[in-house]
């Protein structure tokens, strides 16, 4: 292996094969010896790995159906707001037993009020991953932002980002979220006019979590710069007389997108979740507005009985959080082969 | 050493500062804070009475500076000097002494926030150190199993169920434990706090069993993936090479040379981790209503109860910035690689 010719250190070998025919240059080789770019690389490494497939396949299925949902409730077809009081019993479950399923309401009908299940879950989709997205995109925006800044600068700015990360993170996260819950929201009606209720409230989920977000992207991002500024074509872009701006955003940017990438997966299930504690705690968007977190709430209420409404919302939940991380541990194992797992 | 740990000290104390004082312009900028403590049935008359009693119509560096003053000596409330000196002839009892870190008086709950604290406080931190043992025992035990049987099936089961619970909502888990495991099968008394001035130790463990396990199960699904890549890469050292090498048998390999890489940096996580929780485990202590911080931080939201909210995210913040310190001066102790300087 040691005789490889230059320029072919990214091959990898078929097994199984002799590597070099015998002759002299010019002699015909074998074609054994493929080589391939680091992106042909990863993608070889992401293409054998199951897991990530399936949460691949997972979360594309959930972005189309988010997608999808307001089509639909827009075109009728889903409803996810009519009350139907003459499916409910009694007992205030839906009547007839086995959730009140039909082919009006495939997936049955809400106990209590009566709404139908399927266009409730399904258009909570779409709010819940609205909300996670946006202040996903908002931490790693900021993150990445000042990450590269202070990654870049050898001053006073790397010092003072380092200290604001020191302090961003010595916040208590869950007690910030809720105590800033009413101030916040007061401000953002009262001084920027956004209305009342669910816009608000949306726009405080995003807000603070993004807000307490951006802390650990930024370290990572960090991390990143400081090997990528020692690099040659840093200095070939200066010595071209590149500005700062130029630098940060033109050079370096580009080549910290597997990390954007990979954080950008990683960060959204937690966000996810973390609507879903907001909402238990009454912070976030509140019904009739169906997300998956105050689904899930609402479905507390008949925990012991309803027990298939009871676990039904959590057990999407838990697929939407576990395939996300499944595929972004299998993005950066891709991508990045050497960070352990 | 000393050195290192008064310097530390003295950037927690800055730090803890800059904290008060951003707590202090997030809770204030929004409007007047007296609106909040005047209720719902507030006139103008009252509001300006309460305004002026409680020294809101001062300048906020006043106010900053007087509620530092507070911390460092203790303060009388009410703050309004002229009046304090009129109640102290007329009804001495009225006025109130806070003593040396005095982080604010609560007038929804007519005591100091100290008082308020000091009453929530014990839930809190016998749940955390319940849930704290629970996590790091089994965390750490599965974690290592993990990694000692990697790509078998007994690693796989682990981590594929660590993925789930990791993902799984602490309010689902809760309600899950308090609705099925306690009040439909019986299997467990229905969990009340019990101190053990009341109940003993035995009457207080069972009575923290099902919130301490809630909150224990998230975090120990995250102990187990990370002591087992901090397991696996600490075992693809060079030193476990060498003790392999010279015929150390597995188990000392493991145990002696393995492990006590792997577990230090665990340290400095669980330690953040565990002070993280002394701010309270809001949605834990929710779900079983077990009245400790977290509870407190729920009840003064709902109340808009600036003071008490202000107090425990203070008090949560250097439950955060003491822990790091200590972790780091224990770090030194335990890994002779680190030298503080």
């Amino acid at each position: 292996m040691s005789t490889l010719p230059p320029g072919e250190f990214a091959a990898e070998v078929t097994a199984n094969e002799t590597v070099f025919a015998p002759g002299g240059p010019g002699a015909p080789r074998s074609s054994t010896v493929v080589s391939r770019s680091p992106r042909q690389l990863a993608w070889a490494r992401f293409r054998s790995d199951k897991k990530t497939w399936f949460g691949a396949i997972v979360v594309a299925v959930y972005v189309v159906l988010a997608i999808l949902a307001p089509i639909l409730v827009a075109a009728g077809v889903l409803d996810p707001y009519t009350p139907h009081q003459n499916l409910i019993g009694d007992n205030g479950l839906p009547a007839g037993g086995a959730a009140g399923v039909s082919w009006a309401h495939p997936f049955g009908v809400e106990p209590g009020i009566g709404r139908d299940t399927l266009s409730r879950v399904w258009f909570g989709l779409t709010l819940s991953l609205l909300i996670s997205s946006a202040a996903a995109v908002f931490s790693v925006v900021v993150g990445v932002v000042l990450g590269i800044i202070a990654g870049m600068s050898r001053s006073w700015a790397d010092t003072l980002i380092g200290r604001l990360v020191d302090l961003v993170l010595c916040f208590p996260q869950t007690l910030m979220l809720l105590a800033l819950s009413g101030v916040v929201v007061a401000w953002l009606t009262g001084s920027l006019h956004i209305p009342k209720g669910d816009p608000a409230q949306a726009t405080y989920v995003i807000f603070v979590l993004g807000i307490f977000g951006w802390p650990s992207v930024t370290r990572i991002i960090r991390g990143q710069v400081l090997s990528l500024r020692e690099r040659e074509f840093i200095d070939a872009a200066r010595l071209l007389g590149a500005g700062n701006s130029r630098l940060y955003f033109k050079e370096i940017l580009p080549n910290l997108w597997a990390p954007i990438l990979v954080q950008f997966t990683l960060i959204l299930p937690a966000y996810v979740s973390a609507e879903a504690a907001l909402s238990y705690l009454g912070i976030s968007v509140n019904p009739p507005t169906p997300t998956l977190g105050n689904i899930l709430k609402s479905s507390l209420q008949y925990a012991s009985a309803d027990f298939l409404y009871f676990i039904a919302p959590a057990f999407l939940l838990v697929l939407i959080v576990v395939s996300f991380n499944l595929l972004g541990d299998g993005l950066r194992d891709a991508l990045d082969p050497k960070s352990n797992r | 050493m000393i050195a290192y740990a008064i310097r530390r000290i003295l950037v927690g104390i800055v730090l803890l500062l800059s904290m008060v004082l951003v707590v202090f312009v997030l809770f204030f900028a929004s409007g007047n804070p007296a609106k909040s403590v005047c209720g719902k049935f507030c006139t103008p008359e009252k509001l300006t009475q309460v305004t002026k009693v409680y020294g809101y119509d001062q300048p906020i560096t006043t106010q900053f500076g007087e509620f530092i003053q507070g911390l460092a000596v203790g303060r009388d409330y009410p703050v309004n000097d002229a009046y304090r000196a009129a109640l102290e002839k007329s009804n001495p009892d009225l006025v109130i002494h806070c003593a040396a870190p005095c982080l604010g008086y609560s007038q929804h709950d007519a005591a100091t926030v100290n008082a308020d604290i000091a009453k929530y406080a014990p839930v809190t931190i016998s749940i955390a150190v319940f849930a704290f043992i629970f996590w790091i025992f089994f965390g750490v035990f599965f974690g290592v199993l993990a990694a000692v049987f990697k790509g078998k099936w007994l690693d796989r089961i682990l981590v594929g169920v660590t993925l789930v619970v990791y993902a799984l909502p602490t309010f689902f888990v809760g309600t899950f434990l308090l609705q099925y495991v306690a009040i439909k099968w019986q299997l467990v008394p229905y969990p009340t706090y019990v101190s053990i001035a009341d109940g003993g130790v035995g009457g207080w463990l069972v009575g923290l069993t099902l919130p301490a396990l809630t909150l224990a199960l998230f975090y120990m699904a995250a102990y187990v993936r990370i002591t087992r890549a901090f397991v696996l890469e600490s075992l693809s050292e060079d030193y476990i090479r060498t003790a392999r090498a010279k015929g150390l048998t597995e188990r000392v390999v493991l145990f002696k040379h393995g492990l006590r890489a792997a577990l230090t940096p665990l340290l400095s996580m669980a330690g953040l981790d565990f002070a993280a929780l002394l701010a309270g485990a809001v949605i834990t202590e929710s779900v079983f209503n077990y009245q400790g911080l977290g509870l407190l931080a729920v009840i003064a939201n709902q109340n808009s109860d600036l003071p008490v909210l202000i107090g425990l995210v203070i008090v949560a913040g250097a439950a955060v910035i003491i822990m790091n310190i200590l972790v780091d001066i224990l770090y030194a102790f335990v890994d002779p690689r680190v030298r503080l300087r």
